[in-house]
């Protein structure tokens, strides 16, 4: 085949390009700041009404609230004159040198105070092995197990509540007070509810008679009583029925109270899990040979755990506010470590009462904020396989 | 109500087997005293900001202290609500209840309580603002006044009012918080509850010294300390332990000057504090029992002053508290 004169005159002019076209910015309309918000916060009647709603409702919100903790707040004073506003002639805000000079009360009660020590002491223990299992890239993670749930239990009784023998005073409970108490019953709360709430989940999930029975009365019985019900019997009919020399100490029956409380919603939780994980899966591991807690341990809980991370951490979330139900029996966690503070007269103005209770909101918000962004992480973590 | 008094019936039988009829040595072998408080009642029973008690009531707890050890630190302070104060004390879970009670006929029988004496006389009053220019709770006619709901303050009001043949407008809250709150941004003229707790209450509002509290006491609150019945011996050391103080002010003896005084001629202080005698060991307890009280709690008027008189940010008047020779009512048997 040849090519005519005409034809070749052609080819000559078509146009081929050979390299590539350099990327043209999208249209103005779809990029930048004013994309974002038609996108997002303007797309629709619907939306357009919602995003004027939320932000009338935080121009409402958020100016007091600055003006209170911020701008209009006292931050120096050594009494209750530098917090009123008949005395300072300006409209005052939070109170916080009121906050400042309780802040070794709100930590530690009324703990001894040459005994204070030990209390930090527990904190950094703590928070080392808070560390150490929830940070995944730290050395030696295998450990971290053991030192979270054997060595520090230990180490933190004989710290906290004494041990004469090596030079450690005993400190009775009736003296721990503050953050240390909110610390301590939900660390025991959350430390014990979730293998005591999987083996209720399995008791109830279980052939045998006399196991599910247990486990079904257990849960039945403590989830059909209120919290303050069962904090109100530990510690005011207990006494009435167990001579006094052995009565439990107050905080343990509270402690007590508390972990079988979160053990109880954590089982229900776990089973709900459980009930989602197709039966296939139950009769593969036992197909390849697998033995009952084998199969639980290797195959079925970790696919169970990890669909229940969300409640999981929505009932810790729970117990860690639950706790301040304690101060109803008397316990001085610190909420009432805060509410005892509030009616010092040394501070007494109309505005203590208010920073005190702004204390209690920020140390309780921080905690379950943390709480969560670390679910959201894991649950992340762990949904990789799915998105594959 | 029926409820509340068949549990305190079952208190009472369990109280009397577990609280032995032998406190005082019960509380010696246990070395410390278990002392039932309020922990949050300003001037009677609050830690402070090291976390250490501080009161009227819990200075109560330290002369028992003080008296049975020689110790005003042996006390381990128990806070009880007013729900659980009474059986917390039938029990046995607390050795004496210190914790701002009204002494009536009905907790003294019924409830199986003693009350050893009166450590602060109280009673129900009221704060009106300054502007509003009445001297009399008897001028109170057409007043609205914020009060606290289902307490016996709303109860005394309203017999108050009847008997007076006043016009009553209250203006009721849940909590004593919200009546404060609700007085001092004008909704009502104003706010009643016990005396003791208006001083308290005044520092709080926007400004104290636009409000008075009136010279009216509407109903008699005697506050004092409880044991239980069935041990007199213990309810003889808790009630000497108060007049050991009423009897230290009323010779002049204070914790600054105990030590020169044990060297005084005067037979009275002689035998108060243990010079004389042996008075102690017939209470069964040491000779000093009164001086340490004295060294380490102070006399009645010491007490009183530090946690709610002149020496607080109270500032309550003595008023009925003053001494039967100054012109009050707290009056102490003699040592002898």
């Amino acid at each position: 085949m040849t090519m005519s004169e005409g034809d070749l005159a052609v080819a000559q002019i078509r146009f081929i390009r050979r390299d590539e076209i350099e990327a043209q910015p999208p249209p103005a309309s779809l990029i930048g700041p004013l994309a974002w918000l038609r996108d997002n916060l303007l797309s629709s009647p619907f939306n357009i009404a919602m995003t004027v709603l939320i932000a009338l409702l935080l121009a409402w919100i958020i100016p007091g609230l600055l003006n209170f903790l911020l701008i209009d707040a006292v931050w120096t004073g050594v009494d209750r004159d530098a917090c009123r506003e008949v005395v300072q002639h300006r409209v005052i805000g939070a109170c916080w040198p009121f906050a400042w000079e309780r802040l070794a009360y709100f930590t530690y009660g009324s703990y001894p105070i040459p005994e204070r020590w030990r209390v930090d002491v527990f904190f950094a223990m703590l928070a080392v092995g808070v560390f150490w299992i929830l940070w995944l890239k730290a050395p030696r993670r295998d450990l971290a197990a053991y030192y979270f749930f054997i060595a520090l239990p230990v180490c933190s009784y004989i710290l906290l509540h004494g041990f004469e023998a090596i030079g450690l005073p005993l400190v009775d409970t009736v003296l721990w007070g503050g953050v240390l108490v909110t610390i301590v019953v939900s660390a025991v709360g959350i430390v014990v509810s979730l293998p005591l709430g999987i083996l209720l989940a399995l008791g109830r999930r279980s052939d045998m008679p006399t196991v599910k029975l247990f486990s079904v009365l257990f849960i039945e019985f403590v989830r059909g009583v209120p919290l303050v019900t069962v904090l109100f019997m530990a510690s005011v009919m207990l006494p009435l029925f167990v001579p006094e020399q052995y009565s439990p100490d107050k905080l343990l029956r509270a402690l007590i109270g508390i972990a079988m409380f979160a053990s109880a919603y954590m089982a229900e939780v776990v089973r709900a899990g459980l009930q989602a994980i197709p039966k296939g899966q139950f009769e593969g591991a036992m197909a390849v040979g697998l033995g009952y807690w084998q199969m639980m341990r290797l195959i079925v809980l970790p696919q169970a755990l990890k669909i229940t991370i969300p409640n999981i951490v929505n009932t810790y979330i729970g117990l860690f506010k639950d706790t301040t139900l304690v101060f109803i029996v008397g316990i001085f966690d610190l909420l009432h470590t805060i509410e005892v503070s509030r009616l010092d007269p040394k501070w007494a103005t109309p505005v203590t009462s208010t920073t005190g209770y702004a204390v209690a909101g920020i140390f309780y918000l921080t905690f379950c904020y943390a709480m969560s962004r670390y679910a959201r992480a894991t649950e992340a973590r762990l949904a990789k396989s799915e998105r594959r | 109500m029926k409820r509340i008094a068949s549990i305190l019936a079952l208190a009472v039988i369990f109280g009397a087997t577990s609280a032995s009829a032998q406190t005082l040595k019960t509380v010696k072998d246990r070395g410390i005293l278990h002392c039932g408080a309020h922990g949050s009642l300003a001037g009677f029973g609050l830690p402070d900001a090291q976390g250490k008690w501080a009161g009227l009531d819990v200075d109560m707890c330290r002369a028992v202290a003080a008296a049975v050890f020689g110790d005003d630190k042996k006390v381990k302070y128990v806070p009880l609500s007013a729900k659980d104060r009474f059986t917390a004390l039938q029990s046995g879970e607390v050795d004496v209840l210190a914790r701002n009670t009204t002494w009536t006929s009905s907790r003294d029988t019924q409830l199986g309580l003693n009350f050893t004496g009166v450590n602060y006389y109280d009673g129900q009053g009221f704060m009106v603002r300054k502007s509003l220019k009445v001297n009399s709770a008897l001028e109170l006619g057409e007043a609205s006044v914020c009060v606290q709901q289902g307490t016996t303050t709303e109860l005394n009001l309203a017999d108050y009012f009847r008997a007076n043949k006043m016009k009553l407008k209250t203006v009721t809250f849940a909590t004593s918080n919200e009546a404060l709150k609700a007085y001092d941004t004008g909704r009502c003229d104003a706010y009643t509850t016990d005396a003791s707790g208006l001083y308290s209450e005044r520092l709080r509002v926007a400004n104290s010294a636009d409000h008075i509290v009136l010279p009216e006491i509407i109903s008699k609150e005697p506050l004092g300390p409880a044991v239980r019945h069935g041990d007199d011996q213990w309810f003889d050391v808790v009630k000497w332990a108060l007049y050991a103080m009423l009897n230290a002010e009323e010779l002049g003896i204070t914790s600054a000057n105990v030590d020169e005084m044990a060297k005084s001629t005067n037979p009275d202080i002689k035998r108060l504090l243990g010079t004389e005698g042996n008075y102690g060991e017939q209470l069964g307890l040491p000779k000093d029992w009164a001086l340490n009280i004295i060294k380490q709690v102070g006399n009645y008027g010491e007490s009183f002053e530090r946690n709610v008189g002149s020496g607080s940010p109270l500032k309550i008047d003595r008023g009925l508290n003053k001494l039967w020779n100054k012109g009050g009512i707290q009056y102490a048997p003699p040592v002898r």
